[in-house]
């Protein structure tokens, strides 16, 4: 088959074309030897961030371990809309067994091609933020501690959207969920939960951590292919919108992606042995309303009319996180 | 070799001859002493070839086992009581994904109130999660049916849960043969799955599975361990041959031959029964023991030939059902419920208490006489229960069952007592 360049933009992005890249500069996606590791014919809504994420991230992860890899996958929609019996959209070694034990079969697998000398052969690990931070958090956190030659990966869409859209410890201040509804004197998820995985995952100084969002995905597949070069526990989190428990157009998810990013709510960052190495700076920093605005989960901020309050207690996070990790340009780290 | 041994270090001694690649444990007694044997051995690097993964967890130890099994691992892990309550879910997977994972169960009550002693309840809270469920007898049978289990699990893809009764079996130091890595070798044959996680030939294992084809799964799933039974048959020959002393099949018959009554019991207290019979054979009752080792899958057409000549058959069991009765006569009257032999629910030796010869032969003399009830708690000590109601309430003591639980005692008296 003769080689195909194949155009690869984001408009409105930052992002160049690998149309004027050097062909060892261009993203796993652009190449033809990509291994598709989730393929064509699964089940994702329109707009998925998950898919999108989990095709990047394991094809970088295939390139990067030269096609020897296997993957375990806790319960969610990733597991449910690739793998109706009697069909599979994996193209890679693959086993789906429990929602919280993702982390743990991981670690198990590692220990089997240890004991068989099969170190070459890499494990990733991968969940939703319910399988992450709630129900998969003990096996998780065990994996880290014992520092297990396993990339763990979340897919982080800030609530339970396989059951139905309910609330997770990944759930914003504000949110609407199904179970933190947009009803009462304090309408969404309450201020002051939630946990931070990311910066947990630093706590075990475990080899590798890191952040991403769908909208950069070239930077995505850079820190798979990053944490592939760590032997050890590696943590990568992926912010991945879901247009069905956001309440927003198929269309957005990359650009909420973005604004996710540019408003500071979500800190893109690398760290190593626990010390952040380096943060992806924001480019125009946008306020936190541009990003609230289009989602459906926070319309109760802007009807009847805007609750200038809450939409302010959301900013101040997003200051905080600019403060703390230095997002800003001009700001170290 | 001939080796005066704890229970435990029998255990770990007949793990670590047939090869394990992948061990992950969490401590609950009173499994601990078979995995730090196991460790130890791994550590120092006896057992080679072998991961020893410290777990957080026993829903960590068992999803470690199912990673690792998946991955085509020979693969091993131990608890207990409410350790595997906690991985209960694990249990289930492991089944229904087919992988031939052995664990020891080391028997011990489930609290509240908590209780580190033996009892079947444990066994019996996973008796429907398709495994196939083992009991060992003696400490000799429990170090066999360990390199047996890893035979028969990897032949049938079906996991395997070695019972061996928690400190009777499991902390008492017993004369054991354990064979030669040779044996074992030439018995246990490297673990070499048909399908495994393989980059080189991928697989999706553990797809969702809708209404369309999930009654066909279960299907099949009841057709593995109906094959059990006849793989069962199969192995104890082999094993005869190789180890030069044939198991006992389904179970051990003793002074069945012209058996009005039988007593019947799984694991540690089968020994005791067999004490007793000999005891009421004395005083001229009719009377044998049979000791089942497979529970499950459940040896329904051996044990109606065997007890359908009894005229009543004792259950001595070591769990109840609250609101129902004994799980195992349970099974046992309807195997029998074509044939002759009322079934007696004689529930004994609950979280630890002895079940002693002298007890036994109480219960078979009331069924010779025909004054044993058809459930009956046994050794009840009505004192302790009538304290438990007058005491309750008026001085400060600690409680086992609240005062709910002493106001029906008192209203309604024990049920069977001895």
């Amino acid at each position: 088959m003769p080689f195909q360049p194949i155009k690869f933009y984001q408009t409105g992005s930052f992002v160049v074309g690998n149309r004027l890249l050097s062909e060892d500069q261009r993203s796993v996606q652009s190449s033809q030897a990509r291994t598709n590791s989730l393929t064509l014919g699964h089940r994702a809504c329109q707009g998925c961030g998950e898919a999108l994420g989990a095709r990047y991230a394991l094809d970088a992860a295939m390139r990067a371990s030269g096609n020897q890899m296997v993957v375990a996958n806790a319960t969610g929609c990733l597991e449910v809309f690739t793998t109706p019996f009697p069909e599979t959209s994996w193209q890679i070694p693959w086993i789906h067994s429990l929602f919280g034990n993702s982390a743990a079969v991981g670690t198990g697998i590692a220990a089997a091609l240890r004991s068989k000398g099969k170190q070459d052969i890499r494990v990733v690990a991968q969940a939703g933020d319910g399988g992450t931070v709630d129900i998969g958090f003990g096996p998780l956190s065990g994996m880290f501690e014992r520092n297990d030659d396993v990339l763990f990966i979340c897919y982080d869409n800030e609530a339970y959207m396989n059951t139905g859209v309910q609330r997770s410890g990944a759930t914003p201040p504000a949110a609407r969920t199904a179970t933190t509804d947009a009803v009462g004197p304090h309408p969404g998820e309450d201020f002051g939960k939630g946990k931070n995985l990311p910066l947990i995952a630093m706590a075990h100084e475990i080899p590798y951590v890191a952040t991403a969002t769908v909208a950069e995905l070239r930077d995505l597949e850079y820190k798979v292919e990053k944490a592939m070069s760590f032997h050890g526990a590696r943590y990568i989190h992926v912010l991945v919108p879901c247009p069905l428990g956001w309440g927003s157009a198929p269309s957005d998810t990359i650009r909420l992606s973005r604004m996710a990013k540019e408003t500071g709510l979500f800190p893109v960052f690398e760290a190593e042995g626990g010390e952040v190495t380096s943060v992806s700076k924001i480019r125009h920093r946008l306020p936190v309303e541009e990003y609230l605005r289009p989602q459906r989960r926070y319309q109760h901020l802007f009807r009847p009319q805007p609750d200038t309050q809450t939409i302010g207690r959301i900013q101040a996070i997003a200051d905080k996180n600019i403060s703390r990790f230095g997002l800003l340009n001009g700001e170290p780290k | 070799m001939l080796e005066q041994i704890e229970g435990s270090q029998a255990v770990a001694r007949a793990v670590g001859l047939s090869r394990p690649e992948v061990i992950c444990a969490y401590p609950i007694s009173p499994q601990t002493h078979i995995v730090e044997a196991l460790s130890v051995a791994v550590k120092s690097g006896a057992l080679e070839h072998c991961e020893f993964v410290n777990v957080e967890s026993e829903f960590a130890a068992l999803s470690v086992a199912i990673g690792a099994s998946a991955a085509g691992a020979r693969s091993y892990t131990a608890t207990a009581s409410q350790g595997l309550l906690y991985m209960i879910e694990a249990v289930y997977n492991a089944a229904g994904l087919g992988l031939p994972i052995v664990m020891t169960l080391a028997n011990r009550a489930i609290g509240a109130p908590i209780n580190i002693w033996n009892d079947h309840s444990d066994a019996m809270a996973v008796r429907d999660a398709g495994w196939i469920q083992l009991f060992a007898e003696t400490n000799q049978d429990a170090a066999d049916l360990h390199i047996y289990a890893f035979r028969l699990a990897e032949q049938l893809s079906v996991p395997v849960m070695v019972n061996m009764d928690g400190f009777i079996l499991t902390h008492a130091t017993e004369r054991v043969d354990l064979p030669s890595q040779e044996q074992v070798d030439a018995f246990l044959p490297p673990y070499a799955p048909r399908t495994y996680l393989d980059p080189a030939d991928p697989v999706s294992i553990g797809a969702m599975v809708g209404p369309e084809a999930f009654t066909e799964v279960r299907y099949l799933a009841s057709l593995r361990q109906h094959e059990a039974l006849s793989s069962i048959e199969q192995i104890d020959e082999e094993f005869g041959e190789v180890f030069g002393r044939r198991p006992c099949g389904f179970f051990s018959s003793y002074r069945m031959e012209d058996a009005e009554i039988v007593a019947v019991a799984m694991g540690s207290a089968v020994g005791t029964l067999k004490d007793a019979v000999d005891d009421m054979r004395e005083q001229g009752v009719r009377v044998g023991a049979l000791g089942l080792r497979t529970f499950r899958p459940f040896p329904a057409d051996a044990i109606r030939s065997a007890l359908s000549g009894s005229r009543s058959v004792l259950v001595f069991e070591r769990a109840h059902s609250p609101g129902f009765g004994g799980q195992l006569s349970a099974d046992i009257a309807a195997t029998l419920r074509s044939v002759e032999p009322t079934v007696h629910s004689v529930v004994s030796g609950l979280g630890g208490r002895p079940v002693t010869r002298r007890s036994v032969a109480s219960a078979i003399q009331a069924s010779a006489k025909g004054e044993l009830g058809l459930e009956t708690f046994l050794d009840l000590d009505e004192s302790l229960l009538k304290r438990e109601v007058t005491e309750l309430g008026t001085a400060r003591r600690s409680s086992a069952t609240g005062g709910a639980v002493a106001q029906i005692i008192e209203s309604s008296g024990p049920q069977g007592a001895r």
